[in-house]
C-alpha cells in the first residue's frame, strides 16, 4: 500500500517535471509573452524578469516551482493575471458535472450492454462487438455533432449550447459516456461470458439458480476484474474528450480555459490543466487498485 | 447437452469486428489510398472553389455530397480532404513508429537505472490524455499541420516504446542472440542483424490499429482549430465548420463525419485480424 502510494507520488513528481521542461522547450522569450501587446521598454523588463524571478538559475527556478506545487500554488496566468489555481477551482464545477455524468452514463449502460447480451448467441454478440467497434472509431465529437442534429436541432428537446439546469446536461453527457459504454460494455461482456463456463457457474446452476441472477449475483463481479485495467483508458478519455465535448457543446468548464490557454500560449495554466489531469488519474488508479482487493478476495493474500 | 454445462459455440471464440470478410474495409482503405494518391480520379470540381449562389445545396445529382456553406462541392472537399487528414495520421504514425522502436530498443538493451528510467517516463506519458498531452505540446510549439503531426506523434510513442522494450527483452536473452556474441559479433552488428528484425513483429499491427487513433487524433484537434488552417479540405477542420449549419444542412457534416468513422473502422478491422493472424507468433 505504501508502495503504491510511493509510485503514486513518483508519477505525479515525473508530470511535474515533464510540464516543467515543456516550459523550457517553448520557444520565444517567457518576458516577449508576458508583455503581449502591452509597452515594451527595457525598464518594463527588468521590472517583469525581477517580478517572475526569471533571472534565477534554471534549477533554482525549477526547484521553486516544485516548492510552490507542494504549497498548491500553480502560479499565475499570462493571460489572465490570476492565480491558476483560483482559475481552475472557478471553472471546474462544470467540468465535473460533465465527467460524473458521462462515467455514470458508461458505466451503467456497459453493465446493461454486458448483462443483456452476454451468453445470448450470435446475434447479441454481433450487437455488443458492432458497438465497440464504432465507440473506438467514431471522433468523440462527432457524436456529439449527431446527438445535437437529431435531438436538438430536428426534434428540439435540448439546449443547443450553455449550461443551463440538468437538460443542457444531457446531450454533452451521452457524446462523451458513449463511447465509454460501447468499449467497456465489450470487456464486461467478454469477462461475463468466460465467467459462466467456470465451475463455479455450474454449482450456481446445480442449486437452481436462474441464469439472471446468476449473472447478477456472481459472474458479474468476474467480469469487472478486466474491466478495472481499464482504468487509464476510461480517465483519459473522460479528461480529453471533456475538453472536446465542452467546446462543442459551448459550455464552461476547463475545457475552455484548457483552449483559451492552449492559443494564448499561457502556459502557467496549460501545465497545471495537465498536472491536474494526472493527479485524477493517479488517484482514480489508486482508488481502482484498492476497489480490486474487495473484488477479488484472491489476490489479498 | 445438460443445461449446467454451456456448450462453447465454436473451437474459436469469435473476436471483435463486424464483417465476416476483409474484402470490404480493404476495398475502403484501397480506394482511400487512391484518394490520396489522385483524388482527380473521383471527381474534377476544386475543393477550394467557392459558389455563394449555389451555396448550402443539398445532395444532387451535380453536387453528390451537396455543397458547404460557400457553395463549395462537399464530394470534392471530401475526397481532397482524406490527403490531408490520411498524410496527417500517416506521417504522425510513422513517426511514433520509428522513435517508438528506436527508444524500446535503448531501453530494453540498457542498463538497468537507464531502462528502468526510460520505462518510467513512457508510464508519465501514458499517464496523461492522448489529447491533453497533444494539447500541451500544440501549445509549446503552436498550431500548424506540422506541429499537430508532432503532438500526435509524442502522444502516441509509449506505446510502440513498451511492446518493443518488451520484445527486446525476450529477443537479447534468446538462442541467436547468445550464439552470435559467442561468435564475437560486434554489438553494433547483433543489434542492427539479430535484435532489430526480431522486435519488429508486433509493429506493422499495431500501427494500422494505431493510424486510425492518429486519424481520430488529428480530426479532434483540427476540430479545435489546432491543424490546419482554413480554406484547406481537411475532415475535422470541415466537421468545426459544418457545426455552425448543422440546422440547415445536414450533409455539410454527414460526409466529413462519415468519411472519418468509416477509415477508422475499416483501419480497425484490418489490424484487428491481422492481429488475431499473428497471435501467439512471437520470435
Amino acid at each position: 500500500m505504501i508502495k503504491r502510494l510511493g509510485t503514486g507520488l513518483a508519477v505525479l513528481w515525473a508530470a511535474a517535471t515533464a510540464a516543467y521542461l515543456a516550459l523550457l522547450l517553448a520557444p520565444g522569450d517567457t518576458v516577449d509573452v508576458l508583455i503581449g501587446d502591452g509597452p515594451d521598454t527595457p525598464e518594463i523588463r527588468a521590472k517583469i524578469i525581477a517580478e517572475w524571478g526569471l533571472d534565477r538559475p534554471e534549477i533554482v527556478q525549477y526547484l521553486s516551482y516544485l516548492w510552490r506545487l507542494l504549497h498548491g500554488d500553480l502560479g499565475r496566468s499570462y493571460q489572465l493575471q490570476r492565480g491558476v489555481g483560483e482559475i481552475l477551482a472557478s471553472q471546474i464545477g462544470p467540468t465535473v458535472q460533465l465527467t460524473l455524468a458521462a462515467a455514470t452514463v458508461g458505466v451503467v449502460l456497459a453493465g446493461v450492454i454486458a448483462v443483456v447480451t452476454a451468453g445470448r448467441g450470435p446475434l447479441s454478440r454481433a450487437v455488443a462487438s458492432t458497438a465497440e467497434l464504432v465507440s473506438v472509431s467514431v471522433p468523440p465529437f462527432l457524436i456529439g455533432i449527431v446527438l445535437l442534429s437529431v435531438f436538438s436541432f430536428t426534434l428540439g428537446w435540448f439546449p443547443v449550447s450553455g449550461a443551463e439546469g440538468p437538460r443542457a446536461l444531457v446531450l454533452p453527457a451521452l457524446a462523451l459516456g458513449l463511447p465509454i459504454a460501447g468499449v467497456l460494455g465489450q470487456v464486461l461482456r467478454g469477462g461475463l461470458e468466460r465467467a459462466l463456463e467456470q465451475p463455479f457457474a455450474v454449482t450456481a446452476r446445480s442449486r437452481g439458480l436462474t441464469e439472471r441472477a446468476l449473472v447478477v449475483r456472481h459472474a458479474l463481479r468476474h467480469a469487472l476484474i478486466p474491466a478495472v485495467t481499464l482504468a487509464g483508458w476510461f480517465t483519459g478519455t473522460l479528461l480529453g474528450g471533456a475538453v472536446i465535448t465542452e467546446i462543442l457543446f459551448g459550455r464552461p468548464g476547463l475545457g475552455q480555459v484548457t483552449m483559451q490557454a492552449v492559443t494564448g500560449r499561457d502556459m502557467p495554466v496549460v501545465m497545471a490543466v495537465v498536472l491536474l489531469s494526472a493527479v485524477v488519474y493517479v488517484t482514480i488508479s489508486t482508488l481502482l487498485d484498492l476497489a480490486y482487493r474487495v473484488i477479488d478476495p484472491r489476490i489479498r493474500g | 447437452m445438460s443445461t449446467l454445462t454451456r456448450p462453447r459455440r465454436s473451437a474459436r471464440p469469435a473476436r471483435p469486428g463486424l464483417p465476416r470478410g476483409l474484402l470490404a474495409p480493404a476495398a475502403f482503405l484501397v480506394l482511400l489510398a487512391l484518394a490520396v494518391a489522385a483524388p482527380g480520379l473521383f471527381t474534377d470540381a476544386d475543393p477550394l472553389a467557392a459558389d455563394p449562389l449555389n451555396a448550402l445545396a443539398p445532395p444532387s445529382s451535380d453536387h453528390w455530397f451537396g455543397s458547404d456553406h460557400l457553395g463549395r462541392d462537399m464530394l470534392a472537399r471530401v475526397v481532397h480532404g482524406a490527403r490531408h487528414s490520411i498524410s496527417i495520421g500517416v506521417a504522425a504514425t510513422a513517426l511514433a513508429v520509428t522513435s517508438g522502436v528506436l527508444l524500446g530498443l535503448a531501453a530494453g538493451l540498457s542498463p538497468k537505472w537507464l531502462d528502468e528510467a526510460l520505462a518510467r517516463s513512457f508510464d508519465v506519458l501514458s499517464t496523461l490524455p492522448e489529447l491533453l498531452l497533444a494539447l500541451l505540446v500544440v501549445a509549446v510549439i503552436g498550431p500548424g499541420t506540422g506541429n499537430v503531426i508532432l503532438a500526435i506523434a509524442v502522444a502516441q510513442i509509449p506505446n510502440y516504446a513498451r511492446v518493443v522494450r518488451a520484445q527486446t527483452f525476450v529477443v537479447r536473452r534468446s538462442g541467436y542472440v547468445e550464439q552470435a556474441v559467442t561468435f564475437g559479433r560486434s554489438r553494433l552488428a547483433i543489434t542492427a542483424g539479430h535484435v532489430l528484425p526480431n522486435v519488429l513483429g508486433p509493429i506493422p499491427v499495431l500501427a494500422t490499429i494505431g493510424l486510425g487513433q492518429a486519424v481520430i487524433s488529428s480530426s479532434g484537434l483540427s476540430f479545435l482549430g489546432m491543424g490546419p488552417q482554413p480554406p484547406a479540405a481537411e475532415w475535422g477542420a470541415m466537421l468545426s465548420q459544418a457545426r455552425d449549419y448543422l440546422r440547415v444542412a445536414w450533409w455539410e457534416a454527414f460526409f466529413p463525419g462519415a468519411a472519418i468513422t468509416l477509415t477508422v473502422v475499416c483501419l480497425t478491422v484490418v489490424g484487428r485480424r491481422l492481429q488475431r493472424r499473428f497471435e501467439g507468433r512471437t520470435p
